[in-house]
C-alpha cells in the first residue's frame, strides 16, 4: 500500500452551504481529509453525499450557488481558502487537475483535442505549444488511445466516450499535477468501456506517483482504484479507512448496505410457459432516417407474467427495440404479434385499446412527468383516457394505485413532481404505467438514473406488482445486476443484433456467446485485486 | 463540403421562388392601391380624354394579368422595364442608388458589428456590474428612441453645435472614397445606434447562457482566465444565435433606412422607393423590392453558411 509519502492535501472541518429556494442550506457538515503524496482516496456514497463538491473543494472551488463557509483546505502548505484567484488560478491544472464525469460534456465542441490539451501548459507556461502537443502524443500513447499521432485533431464529436475520458485523463497529466480529482469518470460508460478507462487511469496514476481522489458511487469500481475509501452520506462521514480493510470489514450499517446492494435476486421460475407469448417480435428490422439499419433481423417473445431483459451497450439497438414495438419507429420488415395477433405497425394505425395494453417507464422521471400537473392529474389520466373512470370512482383509483405503489395518498396526492425524490418520480411513474391496466410494461432503464439502493426498491417495487397483477415485463438495461436481479428470461444485443436469448440461468451459466462473456467478465466486482486479475487473464489470452 | 453546396443551391432555388412570391404580393399590393400613375403625374384638373390617352401610352389600360405577365418575361431576360414616370432605364435610375444604400450600409455595419461583439463580450465578462449595466441602459435607450428622433439629437449636437460633420449627406458619384465617407458619418451613426442594441445583448446573452456548460467549468478548474474562458471557451459556441441576429440586422441596414435617407437627404434605395410607391410608378417599385427580397435571402442563406462553417459538428462530421 502506498501510503508512505507525506501529506499533500488535508482537510479540517470543512463546511460546504447550497443555495436552495433562497436560502443556503449547509450540505457538506465539517469532513476531515488527509491524502498523502501518489495516494489514490475513493470517496464513495450516494447522490446528495456532497462528495462531489468535496472533491472540487479540494481545487478550492465551489461550483455557482455553493460556497464554502467554514474549514481548511491546506494543498502542500497553500491555504486554498485564503488564497487569491490568481494563486488559485496558477495551481489549477498545473498542480491539481480535474477529470469530469461526462467528458463529452466537458471537451468544448469548438476545439481539437490536442489544442485543448496544450492549453493548459501553454497558458501557465510550463511547456512550449511544441513541446505541449508532443507530450500529448506521448500521454496519448501511454493511455493506450488508437493513432496516438492523429487522434488529437479530432474533435470531440469525432471521438468516442471511453476515448475521450482517456483523453480527458490525458489533459489532466499534461503539467503533470500533484493530485488529480477524478468525479465519476466511468459512470456515463458502458462496462466494457470502462474496463479501459479504468485501467489506462489505475496505469498512470501509478507511473507518475500522482494522488488521487476518486469519486464514484460504485463501490466495485473504488475498489479497484482506491488505498483509502470514505464513505459519505448526506454530507457526513460515515466511515473511513483502508480499502480492503473496509471491503473485507465494513463496521458502519451504512456501509454493509452499500456493499448488500446487488443481493435482491428473484427466485427462479421453473416452468417454462407454453402457451402463446403475449408478445412476439419477429424478424424486426428497422433504421432511422439516414439509411442506417439499428435492427437487424430481430425476433424475441415476451410470455405472460414474466420479465425479458434487453441487455446491450449503448448503440446496440435496445431502445430502438422498444420504439419499435410500441410504434414510435415503424419497422421496415419484420412483425409485431400480440398474442397471436399482428399489430399494425405504426403507432397512429394503432386502437386505443391496444395502446393501453402496452405502457411505457422511462430513464429519466424527470423529464417524462410534466412538471406543472399535480401526481392526481398524473395518474388520472390515463384512467379516463382508456378505462372512461371519473369523479369518485377515478379517485379511489388514483389513491389504490398510489397505495399500490407504497406512497400514502393522503401526503402525496397533490404534489407536483418537483415536490417528490428521483425514487419517488420513478414509482409515480410506475403508477402512471400500471393505471392504464396494461399486460406489457417496457422499462427502458428504469434504474439506472437511481442511486443503488433506490434502484433496488425500485426493482423489488416492480417484482411484487408483477407477483400481484401479473404483467409482463420488458426490461431493457446495460447494467447486469439489475438483470440478474429482475430477469426471467435474457436477450444480449449487439450492434443491431440479437447474439444470445434464453432462461436466466441458461444465458448467465456458461458456456455463453463470447460477447455475454465479454459482459458479464467486465461487471466489477468487490475484490481489490479483480482489475488486474482481469487484465492479466485477458492479456494471457490474446497471446 | 458537399453538404454546404448541396443546401446553397437548395436555398438559392428557394430564394428564387420568394423573389417570385414577392413580386406577386407587390404587384397586387400596388394594384389595389386607389389611383394609378395618370391621376398622380396629370392630377385632378386632367380631362378623362387625357387621362384615357395617357393611360394607353404608357400600357396602363391592359389588364392587370398581362401586365404582370410582360414584366415577368422582361425580368427573366434581364430587362427591369423603364420607369413609367419619366420614362428611364430603371437599371440606370437603381445601380447608383443602390450603391450609395450599400455603401451607407457597409459604413455602418462596420461601426457596429465590432463594436456590438466587443460590448457584449465585456458585458458578459463583468456581468451584473456598473459597465454592464451602463451598457445596457445605454444601448436599450438609444434602441426605444425613433430612428429620426435619434438622427436629429446627432445633428444637433455634432453637426450644429460641434460642426464637426456635416447634417446633410448629398454624395455624388464623382466624389472620392474618403469625402463619401465623411458625409455618411452622421446617417451611419444613426443606424448603428440603432441596430447595436439588439447584437450586443444577443451576444451577451448567449455568452451567459453558456457560462453553466461543463467545458466552461473545466475551463476554470484548468486555471484559465476570465478573459479566456469567455473568447475562447464561450464565444465559439455561441457564434450560431449571435450570426443570425447580426444578419438580420445587416439586412435591416439595407433595407430599413428609409427614413434615415429621408432626415440626411442620402440618394439611396429606400427614397426611390418611397417615391415611387407615391406615384404608383409600378414597375420601378417592383424593382427595388426585388433587390431589398433578394438582399434578405442572401444574407440569410450566408448567416447559415456561416452557422455551417463556425460549427465542427457540422463541418467535420464523424
Amino acid at each position: 500500500m502506498n501510503t508512505k509519502g507525506d501529506i499533500i492535501l488535508s482537510m479540517r472541518g470543512l463546511r460546504i452551504e447550497g443555495q436552495a429556494d433562497e436560502q443556503w442550506q449547509e450540505i457538506v457538515h465539517g469532513i476531515d481529509l488527509d491524502l498523502h503524496r501518489g495516494e489514490v482516496m475513493g470517496l464513495i456514497g450516494e447522490s446528495g453525499a456532497g462528495k462531489s463538491t468535496i472533491g472540487l473543494a479540494a481545487m478550492g472551488y465551489a461550483r455557482p450557488g455553493c460556497r464554502i463557509t467554514a474549514g481548511e483546505i491546506n494543498f502542500d502548505g497553500i491555504d486554498l481558502r485564503t488564497s487569491s484567484e490568481d494563486e488559485l488560478r496558477d495551481l489549477r491544472g498545473v498542480r491539481i487537475s480535474y477529470v469530469a464525469q461526462s467528458a463529452a460534456a466537458s471537451f468544448n465542441p469548438a476545439h481539437r483535442l490536442i489544442d485543448q490539451f496544450s492549453e493548459t501548459p501553454v497558458q501557465h507556461g510550463v511547456k512550449s505549444k511544441f513541446e505541449a502537443e508532443e507530450d500529448a502524443r506521448v500521454l496519448f500513447r501511454r493511455l493506450k488511445l488508437p493513432f496516438p499521432d492523429t487522434i488529437g485533431n479530432r474533435y470531440p464529436h469525432q471521438v468516442s466516450g471511453g476515448q475521450l475520458q482517456r483523453a480527458m485523463t490525458a489533459m489532466a497529466m499534461s503539467c503533470r499535477p500533484d493530485l488529480i480529482i477524478f468525479d465519476e469518470p466511468t459512470t456515463a460508460l458502458d462496462v466494457t468501456t470502462q474496463i479501459e478507462v479504468l485501467a489506462a487511469i489505475k496505469d498512470v496514476v501509478k507511473e507518475f506517483n500522482t494522488a488521487a481522489i476518486y469519486v464514484t458511487h460504485d463501490l466495485a469500481v473504488v475498489a479497484q482504484m482506491a488505498d483509502r475509501i470514505m464513505v459519505l452520506r448526506h454530507g457526513n462521514m460515515i466511515e473511513e479507512g483502508n480499502a480492503r480493510d473496509m471491503l473485507a470489514n465494513p463496521k458502519d450499517p451504512y456501509t454493509r448496505d452499500l456493499l448488500a446492494v446487488r443481493t435482491f435476486a428473484k427466485d427462479d421460475l421453473d416452468l417454462i410457459p407454453h402457451e402463446t407469448p403475449l408478445l412476439k417480435v419477429e424478424n424486426v428490422t428497422a433504421s432511422y432516417t439516414g439509411g442506417v439499419k439499428v435492427l437487424h433481423d430481430v425476433s424475441i417473445q415476451i410470455p405472460r407474467g414474466r420479465t425479458v431483459a434487453v441487455v446491450g451497450e449503448s448503440g446496440s439497438g435496445k431502445s430502438t427495440l422498444a420504439r419499435a414495438i410500441t410504434g414510435l419507429l415503424p419497422p421496415e420488415s419484420g412483425r409485431v404479434m400480440y398474442e397471436g395477433e399482428p399489430l399494425p405497425v405504426a403507432l397512429e394505425q394503432r386502437g386505443r385499446e391496444q395502446l393501453r395494453r402496452m405502457q411505457m417507464i422511462y430513464q429519466m422521471p424527470d423529464t417524462a412527468l410534466n412538471p406543472r400537473q399535480r401526481i392526481r392529474e398524473i395518474i388520472g389520466r390515463p384512467l379516463s383516457f382508456y378505462l372512461d373512470l371519473h369523479g369518485a370512482k377515478k379517485e379511489a383509483r388514483i389513491r389504490e394505485l398510489l397505495e399500490m405503489i407504497e406512497m400514502n395518498p393522503d401526503e402525496y396526492i397533490d404534489r407536483l413532481p418537483g415536490e417528490l425524490s428521483g425514487g419517488q418520480k420513478q414509482r409515480i411513474c410506475i403508477a402512471r404505467a400500471l393505471a392504464a391496466e396494461p399486460d406489457l410494461i417496457i422499462c427502458d432503464e428504469v434504474t439506472s438514473a437511481l442511486d443503488q439502493l433506490v434502484a433496488e426498491e425500485i426493482l423489488k417495487l416492480l417484482q411484487r406488482l408483477q407477483d400481484e397483477v401479473n404483467v409482463s415485463y420488458l426490461f431493457i438495461t446495460h447494467d447486469l445486476a439489475t438483470v440478474r436481479a429482475i430477469a426471467d428470461d435474457i436477450v444480449v444485443m449487439l450492434q443491431g443484433r440479437v447474439v444470445e436469448q434464453g432462461p436466466k440461468d441458461e444465458v448467465l451459466t456458461p458456456p455463453h456467446h463470447e460477447y455475454t462473456d465479454l459482459l458479464l467478465s467486465s461487471v466489477p466486482e468487490m475484490d481489490p485485486d479483480w482489475l488486474d486479475r482481469l487484465l492479466a487473464e485477458r492479456q494471457l489470452a490474446k497471446t | 463540403m458537399p453538404q454546404l453546396v448541396k443546401m446553397v443551391v437548395q436555398r438559392l432555388a428557394l430564394g428564387l421562388l420568394t423573389l417570385f412570391v414577392v413580386s406577386v404580393i407587390i404587384f397586387l399590393g400596388v394594384e389595389l392601391l386607389p389611383g394609378d400613375l395618370t391621376e398622380a403625374i396629370l392630377g385632378q384638373s386632367a380631362t378623362p380624354e387625357t387621362v384615357a390617352a395617357f393611360r394607353r401610352e404608357l400600357g396602363l389600360d391592359l389588364p392587370p394579368h398581362t401586365r404582370y405577365l410582360e414584366w415577368l418575361g422582361n425580368i427573366l431576360q434581364g430587362d427591369l422595364g423603364r420607369s413609367l414616370a419619366n420614362g428611364r432605364e430603371i437599371s440606370e435610375l437603381i445601380s447608383w442608388r443602390l450603391y450609395n444604400t450599400l455603401f451607407l450600409a457597409a459604413i455602418a455595419a462596420v461601426i457596429a458589428v465590432p463594436l456590438a461583439l466587443v460590448l457584449g463580450v465585456m458585458a458578459a465578462l463583468h456581468r451584473n456590474s456598473l459597465f454592464d449595466r451602463v451598457i445596457n441602459i445605454t444601448t436599450l435607450t438609444s434602441i426605444s428612441f425613433p430612428e429620426f428622433f435619434v438622427a436629429y439629437i446627432l445633428i444637433l449636437f455634432l453637426s450644429v453645435n460641434a460642426g464637426w460633420f456635416p447634417s446633410i449627406s448629398n454624395v455624388g458619384s464623382e466624389m472620392p472614397f474618403w469625402d463619401r465617407v465623411f458625409r455618411c458619418i452622421l446617417p451611419a451613426l444613426t443606424l448603428t445606434l440603432v441596430v447595436v442594441a439588439h447584437m450586443m445583448r444577443m451576444t451577451r446573452a448567449a455568452i451567459i447562457n453558456l457560462l453553466a456548460s461543463p467545458y466552461i467549468e473545466m475551463a476554470n478548474l484548468k486555471g484559465l482566465t476570465r478573459t479566456r474562458i469567455i473568447v475562447r471557451h464561450a464565444l465559439p459556441n455561441a457564434l450560431a444565435p449571435i450570426i443570425n441576429v447580426i444578419v438580420i440586422n445587416l439586412a435591416y441596414l439595407v433595407v430599413g433606412v428609409v427614413v434615415v435617407e429621408v432626415v440626411f437627404v442620402y440618394p439611396g434605395m429606400g427614397q426611390l422607393l418611397v417615391d415611387s410607391v407615391s406615384k404608383r410608378d409600378i414597375p420601378v417599385v417592383q424593382s427595388t423590392s426585388m433587390f431589398f427580397a433578394g438582399a434578405f435571402v442572401l444574407l440569410n442563406l450566408l448567416a447559415d453558411m456561416l452557422a455551417i462553417v463556425t460549427n465542427p459538428r457540422l463541418l467535420h462530421p464523424k
